[in-house]
């Protein structure tokens, strides 16, 4: 079986499905900003399933770069264009 | 037009997971991946390089030449952004109305940046230098130390930001730590070995080769950190300001 060697599949479920849900809302939601925070937790639940897989170094780089920075430089480039998307 | 793009996503998605139903079993160690190269680094990493973690071990050294391109991808892309939205003010057009001053900045924001950032730059330079024995390393360490910088910027204004790290010491940073790590890759190539084989600069540095190796890696390591904390600070001035550089968020 697939999941044998994660720690907790239960676990792996619950952030998958708030993986889908995260990616779903950031695509239909108008607002930029919330679009970019939103964008930022999908980086971190993402984050945590690299931690799951046991693959530490490329969940800090995820947790640094995508849920940190990159949140930041959407977010500080969504403020500068109009606020809501047309589609 | 957003149905067929939709129906265009569902079939490749469909087919995607169908391919991924050929996939080894995840975490499965006889995959070709598990049984060509990788036995070797986990094995030898130690012996070879004295790094226990061999992630760092295998991008700072044996995957050096991949390191080094891609720490030059982030310096050209930090360059282009720069060359995009960076504008001198004297060339703005007069009729844009000077933006509405702000009400007093938030004391709890300041307060909380100010007992945070030194907690981040020493967690920073913690995990570049510890990127040999635990998760990090220059990049991950980089980012950090970047995004302290981000984080003055954001809860004081861009100018504090910008008084306490130049633009023009940010970019010669930038450029700096590009050089750092080809220039440890020279330097290699002129003591006689190859092109980042650290192993030549034991005489240098006076150690074996193996220890060389490892302080090789450091070397390169910090290089990278500096470019990418550079690029980081200068994306976000650049794109938080819109290239002027005078106010940010």
């Amino acid at each position: 079986m697939a999941w044998d060697a994660s720690l907790l599949w239960q676990f792996d479920v619950l952030i998958l499905l708030l993986v889908v849900i995260c990616a779903v809302a950031a695509l239909t939601i108008r607002d930029l900003v919330s679009c970019a925070v939103i964008t930022g937790a999908y980086s971190f639940l993402m984050c945590l399933m690299w931690t799951e897989m046991l693959a530490v170094d490329v969940a800090f780089t995820e947790a640094a770069v995508g849920a940190g920075v990159s949140t930041v430089l959407i977010l500080g480039t969504a403020l500068h264009i109009k606020r809501r998307s047309k589609d | 037009m957003k149905r067929l793009a939709l129906v265009i996503v569902m079939l490749v998605g469909a087919l995607l997971l169908q391919a991924a139903d050929d996939l080894p079993d995840w975490g499965k160690p006889d995959t070709p991946a598990s049984v060509y190269l990788s036995p070797y680094y986990i094995q030898n990493s130690l012996a070879d390089t004295a790094v226990p973690n061999f992630v760092t071990s295998l991008l700072g050294d044996y995957r050096g030449y991949d390191t080094m391109f891609e720490t030059t991808v982030i310096f050209c892309a930090g360059i282009t952004v720069l060359i995009i939205l960076r504008r001198t003010p004297r060339r703005r057009p007069k009729e844009v109305p000077p933006r509405p001053e702000r009400e007093g900045r938030d004391i709890i924001l300041q307060t909380g940046a100010r007992l945070l950032i030194p907690a981040m730059q020493i967690f920073a330079l913690y995990v570049i230098a510890h990127g040999h024995h635990s998760p990090g390393g220059g990049f991950q360490g980089g980012v950090i130390l970047g995004a302290s910088f981000i984080l003055l910027a954001m809860c004081y204004d861009l100018k504090a930001a910008l008084g306490r790290l130049r633009e023009k010491t940010v970019l010669i940073c930038s450029a700096v730590g590009v050089m750092l790590y080809a220039g440890i890759g020279a330097l290699c190539l002129a003591m006689g070995r190859n092109f980042l084989g650290y192993a030549a600069l034991s005489r240098l540095l006076g150690t074996d080769e193996i220890m060389a190796r490892s302080h090789g890696i450091f070397g390169v390591e910090i290089g990278v950190a500096i470019t990418v904390m550079a690029i980081m600070f200068s994306l976000y001035i650049d794109l938080a300001s819109g290239g002027d550089l005078d106010e940010g968020l």
